[in-house]
């Protein structure tokens, strides 16, 4: 599933680049779009809890899955609480456990690519060969068996995501890091007697940092997916902590009825991930059109 | 089929072998790394520890890991993954009863799903730039970066609840007429669809338009012909290798869209089996789908690189 990621990756990296040769001007606004929504989400994250109209574990409406109203701007849940402060209270565990199994990922992934990189040779080889080994297996199996031998508390859900999306951020970073290290400004380096570490955090990684941060925009948008997913399938955050994936869940006897109080948080999942993704393409259009 | 291919395939065959080994491992390492054993689990904590003993002893949890893996491995390939720890079944005989629904979703998914994605991504790329492109760029772009219950909401919103042409869940996987057959599949076959459709339709028009780029595609162009016949007899029968490896690969989506699918629809498939295997904690059933559910992705990806080394022409003229 990675593998097929990451080709629809590199795809959608050449058509940006194409497009937007020809249309920079549209893209940029694109990219501003993409950019509001996710500084939107980031902020509700933080400041969400203090401004919701309810507490978001009160029953404040007698009636259940009800629609939109004056009073409670998205309707209310299966049990009559406010839906749009659910919302906002579940911003923090969806964006924060994303955010923090994304670093996690993106920052070994990268430190081990410069390692495997700058050692070459059989390290190398046995570090890609591991990490391959682990891309085998589906994402979602290898979260559920984790969740099915340690259970489904937060850090193992971050550990979880980190490790399933580890191999993917090392892949790309590493042919990065290939490449930048065969750069005379680094044989230079080496000549002059610097440390590894200083070649690898001076010399490398400031010329590979765009694609990775671009990389980790993409799999922020995978982990997000993947932990949504597991909290859907009522596996991964445990009440009373609850993220959009559980709030879908705990609703989807409405489903029925065609109650707003599924499709909001499915909605707010999506707006996340598409914000994402136009920030970053667009992004890097720019860029490619400037070059 | 000459020597030099013949050897690569045979290469790619024992390599997913190897593959399909490490993976078994790791899936029965995963699940026994916890020091709280499958004996305590299954009699509870009011057991008494002589029972709990007994019962390792059954279960030969009282060997070494190495040996319990090969011995797990040796079940495992003689059909006998084991008895689920939750009601005493043997697992062959709960995932026998939940196999087929699954395999046969799988199979009315991709009868759908390939040929509408063929014809979208030869079109769009026959009609490069156009508006038509543009609408089925974005869309897939936006269906591939969007969760999987979000579309099956949404398809239940519309053809459910507002129109009221089909029912919520899905359940019999015996229809015994045509329409009940519909009925029952349109839903979960619609949701799996859209994401896989979306894969492949952009990862076939890549491959299209890679070959309009080609010198020859070029060549064509400049003799005066005809772009249909410039798509259909000249690139498309030399992107037939790439068209089919994406075809493979994005299938192999499948296998976790699959997982949601079931468990939005109530679908009585495998997949549903693990999800109610992972609450309980029932390993043997969770080792068992796990390496099912392995061994079905590494051979689509298996079958998506065998198609890409028969089908590359440099490879037939060595």
């Amino acid at each position: 599933m990675k593998a097929l990621h990451d080709s629809a990756r590199a795809e959608a990296t050449t058509a940006a680049a194409s497009a937007a040769t020809k249309k920079p001007r549209r893209h940029s606004t694109m990219a501003w779009i993409g950019m509001g929504i996710v500084g939107f989400w980031l902020l509700m994250a933080i400041i969400g809890p203090t401004i919701s109209p309810y507490d978001a574990t009160a029953i404040v409406d007698v009636d259940v899955f009800s629609g939109m109203s004056r009073k409670f701007l998205l309707g209310s849940d299966y049990l009559g609480r406010d839906m749009l402060s659910r919302i906002l209270f579940g911003t923090r565990a969806t964006i924060g456990l994303a955010l923090a199994a994304t670093l996690l990922a993106s920052i070994i992934g990268t430190a081990i690519a410069l390692f495997a990189a700058f050692s070459g040779g059989w390290r190398d080889a046995v570090i890609s060969r591991a990490l391959d080994a682990l891309i085998s297996i589906p994402s979602k199996m290898f979260a559920l068996m984790m969740v099915a031998t340690f259970g489904s508390s937060m850090w193992l859900l971050v550990m979880t995501a980190a490790i399933t999306y580890m191999p993917g951020a090392y892949r790309i970073a590493r042919s990065l890091a290939v490449n930048v290290q065969a750069m005379e400004y680094v044989q230079a380096a080496r000549a002059r007697g610097e440390g590894v570490w200083y070649i690898m955090t001076m010399e490398m990684l400031p010329n590979m940092i765009r694609p990775v941060l671009a990389d980790f925009g993409l799999r922020f948008v995978y982990v997000v997916l993947l932990l949504s997913g597991l909290s859907f399938l009522s596996l991964g955050v445990q009440p009373p902590d609850a993220d959009w994936g559980s709030l879908v869940r705990e609703n989807i006897s409405g489903l029925g009825e065609g109650a707003l109080a599924v499709i909001m948080p499915a909605l707010a999942i999506a707006s996340l991930t598409i914000g994402v993704n136009l920030l970053i393409d667009n992004l890097r259009g720019k860029r490619a059109a400037k070059e | 089929m000459n020597g030099m291919v013949l050897r690569l395939i045979l290469r790619r065959l024992a390599l997913a072998a190897l593959t399909l080994l490490l993976v078994s491992a790791g899936v029965f390492f995963i699940t026994n790394l916890l020091p709280g054993d499958a004996a305590q689990a299954a009699l509870g904590q009011a057991a008494t520890p002589e029972t709990v003993a007994a019962l390792r002893l059954q279960y030969g949890l009282d060997l070494p890991g190495p040996l319990r893996y090969a011995r797990w491995l040796g079940h495992l390939l003689s059909g006998n993954p084991g008895i689920s720890l939750v009601n005493n079944v043997p697992v062959a005989q709960m995932i026998g009863g939940r196999l087929p629904a699954s395999l046969m979703l799988a199979a009315v998914t991709a009868a759908v799903s390939v040929p509408l994605a063929l014809l979208l991504g030869i079109a769009s790329a026959m009609y490069r730039g156009s508006a038509f492109d543009r609408v089925v760029n974005v869309s897939a772009v936006s269906l591939v970066s969007v969760p999987e219950f979000l579309v099956a909401t949404v398809a239940v919103m519309i053809f459910a609840v507002k129109l009221r042409w089909l029912s919520a869940l899905s359940h019999s996987a015996d229809a015994a007429t045509l329409g009940a057959f519909i009925k029952s599949y349109a839903m979960p076959v619609m949701t799996l669809c859209c994401v896989i459709v979306a894969q492949m339709t952009r990862m076939t028009r890549a491959a299209v338009i890679d070959q309009l780029r080609s010198s020859y595609a070029e060549m064509a162009l400049l003799k005066g012909v005809r772009r249909t016949r410039i798509v259909l007899r000249h690139a498309l029968p030399n992107a037939i290798g790439p068209i089919a490896n994406a075809v493979a690969l994005s299938l192999s989506y499948l296998l976790g869209g699959v997982i949601i699918v079931e468990s939005i629809f109530n679908y009585p498939g495998i997949a549903t089996l693990m999800i109610d295997a992972v609450s309980t904690r029932d390993m043997p059933l969770v080792q068992a789908c796990s390496m099912i559910f392995c061994a079905g992705y590494l051979l689509l990806v298996l079958t998506a690189d065998v198609l890409a080394i028969v089908s590359n022409p440099r490879l037939k003229t060595r």
